[in-house]
């Protein structure tokens, strides 16, 4: 038969499947091959806190969303082109996001009665009828895995660990992809269990044949590059940016990276990467708890090493005492937030952006830190690397705020080159002759006291968790001083605003609406405005990196706007600090429901108010 | 450079900035001290600040990291750098300057509510990383600071101002505990045996690995006399017996008893009936790589009928963390070669858009 190919602009695709299905590598393989096509990417894994839920069960289903295009892109998109569905679950936890004529593929060997009925299927959706509006692909593909491996010494068991890469063949198939990054991929992945190079080799080519052979498979797509400025890229995750801005900075600044934490989801992953980075001089310690984790590192600042610690909302409550002790200690160091969705335990597998005020005020007393926030996967690195960068300038702890969502995600990154990056000057301070060393004495610009080292011949000197006396950083009791210290704590954090930039407003510079967003929910407004615009609507996007404390320029620039809408995932914490701070009645659109927000929804929303207005 | 697997690196400052050796008076700082008067504090101070002048190490390398408590006030008073940090992190904030800059002499100063009660996690656990860090907890079975309550070493019964009908909680052991943590130095002294405890001072500072020293301390205000046992001239030599390496454990006021060891229990025998000669007496060991004499020797502080040992329970060599972590930071150079920012932005799949 003529198979015909069909090129398109872009492509939203969805693997799903149980936690062991192996839906989150055919996803990571299909991500990374799209970006060397050169298609722009965005993902977005979404998997269960079990490890192994019961086979075939609802809360076991794993997915991951891709979504790769020949322009700009800012989501994994609100709703999917193909769904891979290796199970009856995976069906009906997916089957809603994907289009009307859309493409399914299940795995019909998966559909058992036994599964069906985990699932919560009365009657086999296969059969019923109720899915006449897609373009169903029926596939044996546990039988055709094991047919594909019947010749090696495999037993079953091995071979259905493979077929996942029968589904990968597939969807290649249908997009025209190259096998060659996996087979790559493929060869490292099993380099010591050389078995299993040939068996996923033979089943990943299996499953794209099959589509090439069947009549099932009519169609194929196609995807051309997008237009990226010219420049090295790389595929990124959230969680790998911001390890490679610590051991940048780290390297960037000469200082020593020592990488304090305790496992907790979504942030260790920073961990097991940092781990890695051995050779670069990174010493990561595990720590016995979160709080043990934040006092390495504050012992670490001390010591004059760059210290910093990552973590998620539980793990920051625990730490907020010895953060405490470094803002009093007025030591350099950098804090971790990848936020998951909250309260306590909360869902630790679901995203959120919920911890900004405990960020801005979990601490007792008066205690001011600078609280930056990264936009997407590949920002993590540059705002990871600003948090240590105004660390040190400042001596201050600094909070650097990821989300789940950003952090698992990925998107091609352009790498910036080693010359491009700011500078990070560390001066340790040293004695001078016949002037009496004062370790709370202040820099005229930024405050910032010396970094005055443990070591460090005629500096010694104490410090701690006590009220300190101006300048000669003596334990002080006095109302005065208390008052100042307080103040001076303040405005030393106030003057970090001399580092932002001048605000990017993303459309018109002034309007009928502008739309405030921070954190992981940038390519949803993103998208949302961008497709606004093009409809002629009067509305401007601003991104906020700096939230502690904001930009200088930010309070005009609101109040250019006839209204202001504040997107968030949670109830409404920038808005609350914005209308606080500027005397702006913004508005608020907000979701909890752990996943990101949907394009769709946020034109509505933003529909809805410029109709109002 | 590190030459063995215990760190040993020749110490801290081989190449003095300064010849002239320190005194003590260079220890002390210009600020009053604050303990009340008669505290054995005082003492605790005094032998260090004796002591840290005969190490060698120049003034600047040594850094005393404390939590709160009575005891955590001790920084203030030392003219080193010195950390008055949190209630009960101190572990973790010295494990983080050790481990910044192994070439530092990192001291922990604690109490029995900060390290064992509030502190208790990273007690146990710096304890088994074994940086080389000395640590030194005062034990007056009290809250001192917050004036008078229970702490996790009063004795069972005890009545304070939040227990006025007594403690009903078992008292830690702490030299117990630390073996239990695979401690690699314990050692007990006591506020009122100066020389002594400088000795054992002495012994933690030269022993690579986390050292661990208990020091009983007397509280005169809320807890006066909860060692006097052992230190009132009338009763301390029935009740103090003092551990030296090698030799039978024998105290009394004429030497005239020992302490046996029968089955998994120490028993104290008289050297003057007859019955029971020297040889017969347990001999100390603090070199055995197995934790258990020094354990039955811990628990002897559990029966108010035995005396207490003195002196240094367990030192044995085990590789400190800090030296482990720079020896893989070295390794991974090797292999993989040594990094930098080219290569690190280098990393990974790239690909280049024209």
């Amino acid at each position: 038969m003529t198979k015909t190919r069909k090129s398109i602009k872009e492509a939203t695709i969805l693997f799903a499947g149980d936690s062991g299905d192996g839906s989150q590598t055919i996803g990571a393989q299909m991500t990374e091959t799209s970006a060397f096509a050169g298609n722009d990417v965005s993902t977005f894994p979404d998997f269960p806190a079990e490890i192994r839920a019961p086979a075939g069960s609802l809360a076991g289903v794993s997915g991951f969303q891709l979504r790769f295009s020949s322009d700009d892109i800012h989501t994994p998109g609100d709703a999917c082109d193909v769904l891979v569905a290796m199970n009856p679950a995976a069906l009906r936890v997916h089957i809603d996001s994907l289009k009307s004529n859309g493409i399914l593929i299940v795995n019909v060997d998966n559909f058992t009665q036994r599964n069906l009925k985990l699932a919560g299927y009365e009657n086999n959706p296969l059969e019923d009828g109720s899915l006449d509006r897609l373009q169903i692909f029926v596939v044996e593909l546990t039988r055709m895995t094991r047919e594909a491996l019947k010749d090696t010494d495999l037993n079953a068991r091995e071979m259905d660990l493979c077929k996942n890469f029968f589904a990968l063949g597939m969807v290649f198939w249908l997009y025209s992809r190259s096998m060659d990054y996996t087979l790559r991929f493929i060869e490292r992945k099993f380099s010591k269990k050389p078995k299993f190079i040939e068996a996923n080799t033979l089943v990943l080519k299996a499953g794209y044949h099959y589509c090439d052979m069947t009549e099932q498979f009519a169609t194929s797509y196609e995807v051309q590059p997008a237009k990226f400025p010219p420049g090295t890229y790389r595929n990124i995750t959230g969680n790998s940016a911001t390890a490679m801005g610590l051991v940048a900075a780290a390297h960037k600044s000469g200082l020593q990276l020592i990488y304090g934490s305790y496992p907790i989801t979504p942030a260790s992953d920073i961990l097991h990467e940092l781990a890695r980075y051995r050779n670069y001089g990174v010493k990561t310690m595990q720590m016995e708890d979160e709080i043990a984790a934040m006092g390495v590192v504050v012992g670490a600042g001390f010591a004059g090493a760059l210290g910093v610690t990552g973590s998620s909302g539980p793990g920051l409550a625990l730490k907020s005492e010895a953060i405490n002790l470094a803002v009093m200690t007025e030591l350099p160091m950098v804090i971790c937030n990848v936020q998951r969705a909250g309260p306590s335990t909360g869902m630790p597998t679901k995203t959120e952006q919920s911890d900004l005020l405990q960020m801005l005020y979990g601490r007792n007393g008066d205690s001011p830190l600078p609280v930056l926030a990264a936009a997407s996967p590949a920002d993590c690195f540059e705002t990871a690397y600003e948090c240590c960068r105004i660390a040190v300038k400042y001596m201050t702890p600094v909070i650097m705020l990821s989300d789940l969502y950003i952090a698992f995600g990925a998107e091609p990154w352009r790498v910036p080159r080693a010359e491009e990056l700011a500078a990070i000057d560390v001066q340790f301070h040293s004695a001078e002759s016949g002037t009496e060393f004062h370790p709370y004495e202040r820099n005229d610009e930024t405050l910032a006291r010396p970094w005055a080292i443990p070591g460090t011949p005629g500096l010694e000197h104490r410090i701690g968790g006590l009220e300190k006396e101006n300048c000669t950083g003596q334990v002080s009791y006095d109302p005065e001083n208390h008052d100042l210290m307080t103040r001076l704590r303040w405005e030393k954090v106030e003057r970090v605003a001399n580092e932002a930039p001048p605000t990017n407003i993303h459309g018109d510079a002034s309007g009928r609406l502008l739309v405030l967003g921070w954190g992981g929910t940038f390519g949803a407004i993103r998208s949302a405005v961008d497709q606004k615009r093009q409809d002629g609507a009067s509305v401007s996007h601003v991104h906020l990196r700096y939230l502690n404390p904001f930009p200088l320029d930010l309070s005009k620039i609101l109040a250019r706007f006839d209204a202001v809408l504040i997107p968030e995932l949670n109830l409404g914490q920038l808005r609350h600090e914005i209308r606080a701070r500027y005397l702006v009645d913004a508005i608020g659109y907000n979701r909890i429901a752990g996943y990101p927000f949907e394009v769709s929804a946020l034109v509505e929303k933003i529909d809805a108010v410029l109709g109002d207005g | 450079m590190q030459t063995n697997a215990s760190g040993d690196n020749g110490r801290f400052g081989q190449e003095p900035t300064n010849t002239q050796k320190l005194t003590k008076k260079e220890f002390e700082t210009p600020t009053d001290v604050r303990w009340c008067p008669g505290c054995g504090d005082y003492s605790i101070l005094a032998q260090t600040q004796r002591i840290l002048p005969d190490l060698g190490v120049p003034r600047e390398k040594f850094v005393f990291v404390s939590g709160i408590g009575c005891s955590s006030r001790f920084p203030y008073y030392m003219n080193t750098y010195g950390f008055h940090s949190i209630h009960g992190r101190a572990p973790t904030i010295a494990a983080g300057v050790k481990a910044a800059n192994p070439d530092l002499s990192v001291w922990v100063i604690t109490g029995d509510g900060d390290a064992l009660s509030i502190g208790g996690n990273h007690f146990i656990h710096l304890l088994r990383r074994n940086l080389d860090i000395n640590v030194i907890l005062f034990n007056n079975r009290i809250y001192g600071l917050t004036k008078g309550q229970y702490s996790p070493t009063s004795e069972h019964g005890k009545v304070t101002k939040s227990s006025p009908m007594g403690v009903i909680e078992h008292p830690i052991n702490p030299i117990s505990l630390a073996l239990a943590s695979s401690a690699t130095f314990v050692a007990r002294g006591l506020d009122r045996d100066p020389p002594h405890l400088q000795a054992i001072i002495r012994a933690a500072y030269e022993h690579k690995g986390t050292s661990f020293i208990e020091v009983y301390q007397n509280c005169n205000v809320f807890n006066d006399g909860a060692h006097s046992r052992f230190t009132e001239k009338d009763s301390k030599a029935d009740n103090v017996v003092i551990l030296e390496h090698g030799k039978p454990l024998i105290f009394g006021k004429d030497n005239d008893k020992g302490i046996c060891l029968k089955g998994t229990n120490t028993e104290v025998v008289s050297l003057t009936d007859g019955k029971w000669k020297e040889e017969d007496l347990l001999v100390h060991d603090q070199y055995s790589v197995d934790r258990s004499h020094a354990y039955f020797l811990s628990r002897m502080s559990d029966s108010p009928d035995l005396p207490q040992p003195f002196g240094v329970f367990r030192s044995v060599d085990y590789p400190c963390y800090e030296y482990q972590l720079e020896e893989q930071v070295r390794a991974a150079k090797e292999q993989y070669g040594a990094g930098n920012l080219e290569s690190l932005l280098a990393s990974g799949d790239t690909w280049v858009v024209e």
